[in-house]
């Protein structure tokens, strides 16, 4: 498919597939000040993203950062209480350096909730009729970045929706798309077929350290991957079952790792390790689906591709997210909510091939601004929790 | 890409192989005792209720064959398995070893490079 995109055109050249303004807030207590600024524009696009806790943290300032400057974004309104941690200066700094329009409100500057709700949504009308006249620009596939991630699983999820997101990755792989694949805690077992894809051999060791990471983060906070439950599905082995969960990434070669905020800067298929470095703190590593999808999106993905077996609603704030239901039965009781019956390869009504061509195709719809389920729907879900980590060494990088 | 989703006549359709590489088939409709289904041009006879997810042999296996689903081991077979037999816990098992075992051992790195 030859496909060029008509992109929203930003000030710091990233091309986008929505025009979104967010409006964040900087810590709990300012929550639904942020929240009553956004519901009168909820269907125009203008989301609430944010970080509800009062302590300052790299990660939480990263992944704001990453988040109100993605290429989905147009604008961004930062919701302040006064007195919490967040360094809400430099954070405005960052997005005013985009050449995005950013505005604070301090809500124990501007006098209480009412005065700060009306300032708030006098300034997000403005915005947006600036926003309406973002300049459009050719975006061609090669610039689309892609995540996936799978929630609610079954024991169709490794066989129809899982594989056929892999078949859709190795078709924006030959496009020279941007994919991303993350849950390294899914893929304890195959750690070594991965690495086998390696597009280096330092690559190859830094794969396997993430996943034993992942392992080991597993262990102290007494999960296990294996469950009875897998065997009465069909699943014999620890390697079998993380292959269904791996399945998505498809077979290109795999170019780098990212974590949570690296923007791929070239064309392939890179791992996203959401698992934190260090000692085990902040509790749980991934505490929700959408606590990954954000992280997916502050890599700068433009649409998510989401697998379910049981059936999960959700959608996102500023990226589309592509729902994928694995189980006939489950997209039948649910379709409102699913974008591709990836079922009906077990009812024989389609191949995985084909089911892979038609993932592909929607992700195109998609990023040519076509809505999907959860955008229909209204979903913006978002979630962000302490985390913290350390800078990728260079065997993580493409080389040039 | 090549076409990788095997319904041919050979082989039932209620069978998924996953990857061309695959000496295992999916099953993805239960199967009950007593029913006849096809696997690699041969009729087998479905001893036990067999649920979706399930696997069964495409070829016959020796002891010590490498399992393969999704074009990558999964295991090795323990016992001679027939074509249309029934792959799980019984006669397959991991060849996974946690890498930090391996690492404790010594030999991390020379055993991926």
């Amino acid at each position: 498919m030859n496909s060029t995109l008509h992109a929203f055109a930003r000030p710091d050249g990233r091309k986008g597939i929505r025009n979104h303004l967010v409006v964040v807030y900087l810590v709990e207590c300012a929550h639904h000040v942020a929240r009553e600024m956004v519901f009168p524009f909820r269907e125009r696009g203008v989301h609430l993203i944010g970080f509800t806790g009062c302590f300052p943290n790299a990660y939480s300032f990263r992944m704001l950062q990453q988040l109100c400057t993605h290429p989905n974004v147009g604008g961004a309104l930062l919701v302040s209480l006064g007195c919490e941690g967040f360094n809400r200066t430099e954070l405005a700094a960052a997005i005013r350096a985009t050449g995005r329009p950013v505005e604070t409100i301090v809500i124990q500057n501007t006098g209480g909730t009412r005065t700060s709700i009306a300032e708030g949504k006098a300034w997000i009308a403005r915005t947006l009729q600036e926003m309406d006249a973002t300049p459009r620009v050719a975006m061609g596939l090669d610039e689309l970045i892609v995540g996936t991630i799978c929630g609610g699983s079954d024991a169709t999820s490794g066989i129809t929706a899982n594989p056929a997101v892999g078949r859709a990755f190795d078709l924006l792989a030959a496009q020279n798309a941007r994919t991303i694949f993350e849950e390294t805690g899914e893929l304890i077992g195959c750690e070594q077929i991965m690495a086998g894809r390696a597009a280096r051999p330092e690559l190859a060791r830094e794969l396997i350290a993430c996943v034993e990471k992942a392992a080991h983060h597993y262990t102290v906070l007494g999960h296990g991957s294996f469950a009875p439950g897998n065997a009465e599905g069909g699943l014999t082995t620890q390697e079998e079952k993380s292959m269904g969960a791996y399945s998505k990434s498809g077979s290109s070669r795999i170019n780098g790792i990212l974590k949570p905020g690296d923007v791929p800067r070239e064309g392939g298929l890179y791992l996203l390790d959401v698992v934190p470095d260090g000692e085990v703190r902040f509790g749980f590593a991934n505490i929700n689906d959408n606590a990954e999808i954000g992280e997916l999106i502050a890599c700068g993905s433009h649409v998510i591709l989401f697998t379910t077996g049981r059936g999960s609603v959700v959608g996102s704030a500023i990226a589309p997210v592509i729902k994928i239901c694995a189980n006939p039965e489950t997209y039948r009781r649910m379709s409102e909510d699913m974008d591709i019956d990836a079922g009906k390869i077990l009812e024989g009504r389609a191949t995985l091939d084909e089911v892979g061509r038609e993932i592909f195709e929607r992700v195109v719809r998609t990023a040519e601004g076509a809505p999907t389920a959860s955008e229909s729907l209204g979903h913006q879900e978002f979630s962000m929790t302490y985390k913290s980590f350390e800078p990728l060494g260079p065997a993580c990088f493409p080389s040039r | 890409m090549p076409k990788t989703d095997d319904h041919s006549p050979a082989t039932d359709r209620r069978l998924l192989q996953l990857s061309p590489a695959d000496n295992v088939l999916t099953v993805i409709s239960t199967l009950e005792p007593g029913e006849t289904i096809r696997v690699a041009g041969q009729n087998v006879v479905v001893p036990a209720r067999l649920p979706l997810g399930h696997k069964l042999a495409a070829r016959d296996l020796a002891p010590g064959d490498k399992i393969i689903k999704y074009g990558v081991p999964i295991g090795s077979a323990v016992t001679r398995i027939a074509a249309g037999e029934h792959v799980h816990t019984h006669n397959l098992k991991s060849d996974y070893l946690p890498t930090f075992t391996r690492e404790e051992q010594g030999n991390y790195f020379k055993d991926h490079h």
